[in-house]
């Protein structure tokens, strides 16, 4: 009987010899060490909006454009990808194989359906003529939100990579590890997306 | 490290979740619980125009603030223990860099174009 240990945020995993464990934390830390450099790119993002959001040059504004109900159910369907991915974690620590694959299934699943939605709302917005190229107000949103899209993107490519090595490999050390990191990067861009309701649909949808 | 699920350990193979499993189980719950309601006031305030102006702006920003801490504490599981001290430190020092670049911008930004534009 053990007590476990939490060496590093995420999901901490048994390690049989020491020095894997201490690759481990040196990867992840580094790992974290990229997500800080992302957060900082994201608040330039926001700050490049805030400095634009009136900028309208004429064209259509924030209040006339924003879909307050599709950014709610993309923020619900974002939550609980977070959470999907956190049962994932759990059954990985736990060694279940099957219930990891089915929990990242489930998580891709939601991870697409939100980048879905933001191609669907994209799309509606380029139809009411509302392009990248009408406004700063414009270019600056489609910016912030392409970007954080886009790392969904990546995010849901990198699940795919994992259910395959997981079905070829099986849960090996440098697996676990590396669904590990995968998670944080998960979790890291659910918190961006609060704070892009936060500031660009909310105040748009009061004023 | 007792508790029901812990069960008889002599010449089992405990098949029960570990304690362990089920505290972590338990932080995503809470978390995923917090970050719904919090998210639903936050869309509530807006959305059926309780506040309005900059008191709205400062209770979703603080309602958004404090879903990033939860989210830290149960999705990331950052707490203020010894073991994590060093990333604790190395979030908390990012979040200065960005309260100077983001609060610098924003200052300057509106101070050229209360000067220039106004």
């Amino acid at each position: 009987m053990s007590v476990q240990v939490r060496h590093h945020p995420g999901i901490n995993l048994s390690h049989a010899r020491p020095e894997d464990e201490r690759h481990t934390e040196v990867t992840v830390f580094g790992f974290w060490t990229f997500l800080m450099n992302d957060a900082i790119l994201f608040a330039l993002l926001f700050a490049t909006y805030a400095t634009m959001v009136n900028r309208t040059a004429g064209g259509p504004t924030g209040p006339e454009l924003f879909d307050i109900g599709n950014a709610f159910v993309e923020t619900l369907v974002l939550l609980v990808s977070s959470f999907t991915f956190g049962m994932g974690a759990v059954a990985l620590k736990e060694g279940r194989e099957r219930a990891v694959t089915l929990w990242l299934g489930v998580t891709l699943v939601l991870g697409l359906g939100f980048v879905g939605l933001e191609l669907r709302e994209f799309a509606s917005l380029i139809g009411q003529g509302a392009t990248a190229q009408t406004s700063g107000f414009l270019s600056s949103f489609f910016v912030l939100l392409s970007t954080h899209g886009l790392h969904m993107l990546v995010g849901c490519i990198w699940i795919v990579v994992m259910l395959v090595q997981v079905s070829t490999f099986g849960l090996s050390r440098q697996v676990r590890s590396r669904i590990l990191r995968l998670g944080l990067f998960w979790h890291f861009l659910d918190l961006v997306w609060i704070v892009i309701f936060t500031t660009v649909y909310l105040p748009a949808v009061a004023s | 490290m007792s508790g029901p699920w812990e069960g008889d350990y002599r010449g089992h193979v405990v098949a029960q979740p570990s304690s362990d499993a089920q505290s972590e189980t338990r932080s995503y719950v809470w978390g995923l619980g917090l970050a719904v309601v919090l998210t639903a006031i936050a869309f509530g305030l807006a959305v059926f125009k309780v506040l309005a102006g900059s008191a709205l702006l400062a209770a979703i920003g603080i309602l958004a603030l404090i879903q990033i801490a939860a989210q830290f504490r149960f999705f990331l599981h950052i707490d203020l223990s010894r073991s994590k001290r060093e990333d604790l430190q190395l979030i908390l020092f990012t979040g200065l860099l960005i309260l100077i670049m983001v609060g610098g911008s924003l200052w300057i930004m509106a101070s050229l174009d209360q000067r220039m534009m106004g």
